[in-house]
This record gives structure tokens, C-alpha cells and sequence, in this order.
């Protein structure tokens, strides 16, 4: 799980449409430039978070991003929560094996999103909805 | 404030008495918050409009903007609207227009300091306040309509293919590939394909910030597509952060020819074409 203290009011988006997960991605950019995480960081949090968001929308029906830099003493990250309120996964296990999808993409958003970051952490149950929180933290 | 028959015909009368007098005044003003945009002319022909179709609107037996009777006084009023909208002008300088005609009136009946004239004054001030929230919202209407077309104009502009050689030609991508601009794509190079006949296309993605599963998912459907109709697609502009993201994310690019930068990629096809690359420098110094 993360640790570590926030630093500042975390910023939260919504995501209700394509041009949601477009704004999603420019702020995690932005945030992690002002973090000063290094430019390959930052593509890897990015892409992970353009993955999660696009989940959010398709599979949970829409819901939120909160972004937040955070401090654990040694390092500075970035912390994003996605949450919805959608039907849930199911079967996790199968939902984070490459090239599994209900939908009609690759199948590795979410397998992928996980290695792109360094802290994951997956909480969803039929019927309660998603969420999902990613760590990146700098070098 | 709802208007009766009575003040009605008391306000049409007030409008039409002092008409030369008011348009001018009310022309006048128009034209002070436009600061010369827009021709005298055409805007004392506007006002004219306005106010005639208010004089008839309120004839006609007007209560509210919004009933049977406010029809044609809508229809002028949203074809200012789209005029001054269209013309770049603001919001503000659009609802003066309207808003106007309250000083010139207030200006006229100043002097006459009766009762019943002050509630008239009153009852049509707030007719004018509907009419000028109601030409607002046709302004932002047509404002919309505009950038919507802008948007629409924009996804085909940023997606041109270039020939960069006899049979060789790229596709250069810049900004976020989202499914629409992807169709966009796919359609312009195919067509391109079959319009000049080359067997070699390449898409450089240098200008995609990130590329995620989606992205990448178009662009193998797009060589898929190309590879259909027999022509061999390269993929350029894969910098390092991006190929260590797609590495992470597990994304196969398979047989696909891969490059760093268009250079490489041109110079690909040339060696694959048979075209032979010399540096001049290195010929004259061997």
C-alpha cells in the first residue's frame, strides 16, 4: 500500500467522456513535471494513467481521477485514485492476465498499467464499484 | 413583471411616437460600443428592425418573450446574434445592442415623471432583460456551433499524408489519437495507397505524447489495413521513453519494421527499394 504524506490538495477530474481521459492525462503530465519526475517516469505514468482512465469510463461507466503529490521523506511521487461506481470485476486474477478483454482492446491496459507504475492496489467487488491506486515515485 | 393590454398599447405608442428620435439616440449608442466595427448604416438598419418588430410584437399582444407572440421578435433577435457572434464580437458587445434602447428610452421619458409611466418603463425593462438573456443565449449557441465546426475542420487538417519519395509515403501523426482521428487516418493513407500507387507508407508518431494500448491498437489495425492492400507500413518517431513504456505495458509490435526517427525510416525503404544513400563528404574523401 502507499505511504507517505500528501503534499497540497489533491486535484480530481472527472471522467464522463473521451475528452475526459485526454484532460486526465495533461494533469498527471503537469503534475509530474512540477514533481520533477524524469521524462521516461512521466510517459509510464501517463500512458498507466491514460489506461486506467479509458477503464474507468468504458467498464466502470464514468467516475473520477484524483491526483496528488505526496512525499515519503526520502522521495517525491505521484498518487493517483481512480474510482467508479460500476458493476466491479469479477474475476480479478483473469482481469490482470495480458490479453484478456471484454471489451475489444488489446487486453493490457490493466496488466500493463500495473507494470508501468511502482505501487498498485486494486479494491473492487461485484456491484461496489472500482477503485484503483497507482504510485510513481521519483528516482 | 407581466405586461396588460393597457401599457401595452401605452408602450407602443411611446415607441412609436418618438421613433426618429429613439432609434438615433439608440443607433448611437450601439455604435459608441462597437467602436466603428460595424457600419452606421447597418447597424441604424438593425435597430430599425428591432425596434419595429417590438412595436409589432407588442401590437400583436405580447406578454412574455417567450409565447406565440414573440416569434418574429426571437427570429430578429437570433439573427443578431449570429451575425455579431459570427463577426467575433463578445457576448457583452452583442447584449448592449439589445440592452441599449433602456438609456435612450429612459433618456425620453425623463422628463414626464408620472406614475404610470415609471410601471410602463418598468414592465418593458423587463421584457428588454429577457430579450437581451435571450439573444445571450443564441450568441453561446452559435458559438458552439462554430468551435464544433473548428474541431471538425481541425481533425482534418492535422492528419495529411505526404509523399516523400517515388512509391514512398508518411503519415505524419501529432497530438492524441483517439478513435475518430484514427478513422481519419486509416481512410487518408488507404486512399492515399491506391492514389499514387506506393508500396511503402510510414507513420511517424514523434508528435503522439504517449502511446497506450488504444493508440497502439490503431496503428497495427491502420498497417493491418495497409498490409491488405500490399503495402509495407514502417513505424517512426519511437523515442526512448516510448519504447520503454510500450515494452512495460507489453504492447507487440511483431513484424513490424520499427524505427527511431523518419530519417531512419526513409532510409529503410530506400536500401529496401534499391535506392543507393551516400554521404557527399565520405565520397570525397575516399
Amino acid at each position: 500500500m502507499t505511504a507517505g504524506i500528501d503534499l497540497g490538495m489533491p486535484a480530481t477530474q472527472a471522467i464522463r467522456s473521451d475528452e475526459d481521459v485526454v484532460r486526465v492525462r495533461q494533469l498527471v503530465r503537469t503534475t509530474a513535471v512540477a514533481a520533477k519526475l524524469s521524462l521516461v517516469d512521466q510517459t509510464k505514468l501517463v500512458t498507466a494513467a491514460s489506461e486506467l482512465a479509458r477503464n474507468t469510463l468504458i467498464y466502470g461507466g464514468g467516475g473520477a481521477a484524483e491526483v496528488t503529490t505526496i512525499d515519503d521523506g526520502l522521495r517525491r511521487g505521484i498518487r493517483i485514485v481512480f474510482t467508479d461506481q460500476g458493476p466491479g470485476i469479477p474475476d480479478l486474477d483473469l482481469a490482470l492476465t495480458d490479453g484478456y478483454t471484454t471489451g475489444g482492446g488489446l487486453g493490457l491496459g490493466l496488466s500493463g498499467a500495473r507494470r508501468l507504475v511502482d505501487d498498485f492496489d486494486i479494491r473492487t467487488g461485484v456491484g461496489e464499484g472500482t477503485r484503483v491506486t497507482v504510485t510513481k515515485w521519483s528516482r | 413583471m407581466a405586461l396588460d393590454a393597457e401599457s401595452r398599447s401605452r408602450l407602443s405608442r411611446l415607441l412609436t411616437e418618438h421613433a426618429e428620435r429613439l432609434t438615433e439616440r439608440w443607433t448611437g449608442l450601439v455604435v459608441a460600443s462597437l467602436r466603428g466595427r460595424l457600419s452606421q448604416a447597418e447597424l441604424a438598419r438593425q435597430v430599425r428592425e428591432l425596434h419595429r418588430s417590438m412595436i409589432d410584437a407588442l401590437a400583436g399582444g405580447l406578454t412574455d418573450l417567450a409565447d406565440e407572440h414573440g416569434g418574429e421578435l426571437r427570429a430578429v433577435l437570433s439573427e443578431l446574434s449570429r451575425g455579431r457572434a459570427r463577426q467575433g464580437f463578445s457576448a457583452t458587445e452583442t447584449a448592449i445592442s439589445v440592452f441599449a434602447i433602456k438609456d435612450a428610452l429612459l433618456e425620453l421619458i425623463e422628463q414626464d415623471r408620472d406614475a404610470a409611466t415609471l410601471r410602463d418603463f418598468l414592465a418593458l425593462s423587463a421584457l428588454i432583460d429577457q430579450m437581451g438573456l435571450f439573444t445571450f443565449e443564441s450568441y453561446v449557441r452559435t458559438r458552439e456551433s462554430l468551435i464544433a465546426d473548428q474541431a471538425e475542420q481541425l481533425l482534418e487538417l492535422s492528419t495529411p499524408v505526404v509523399k516523400l519519395w517515388e512509391g514512398v509515403v508518411a503519415v505524419p501523426l501529432v497530438g492524441t489519437l483517439d478513435s475518430a482521428r484514427a478513422q481519419v487516418v486509416m481512410e487518408r493513407l488507404l486512399q492515399t495507397l491506391v492514389d499514387t500507387g506506393s508500396p511503402y507508407a510510414i507513420i511517424d508518431i514523434t508528435g503522439v505524447p504517449a502511446v497506450d494500448t488504444q493508440v497502439a491498437q490503431h496503428i497495427l489495425k491502420t498497417v493491418v489495413a495497409a498490409r491488405l492492400m500490399g503495402a509495407d507500413c514502417i513505424i517512426s518517431g519511437i523515442r526512448p521513453q516510448i519504447a520503454q513504456t510500450i515494452v512495460a505495458l507489453g504492447i507487440e509490435f511483431g513484424d513490424i519494421a520499427t524505427k527511431a526517427s523518419l530519417a531512419d525510416a526513409l532510409r529503410h525503404v530506400l536500401r529496401l527499394t534499391g535506392v543507393e544513400t551516400t554521404s557527399r563528404r565520405a565520397r570525397r574523401e575516399a
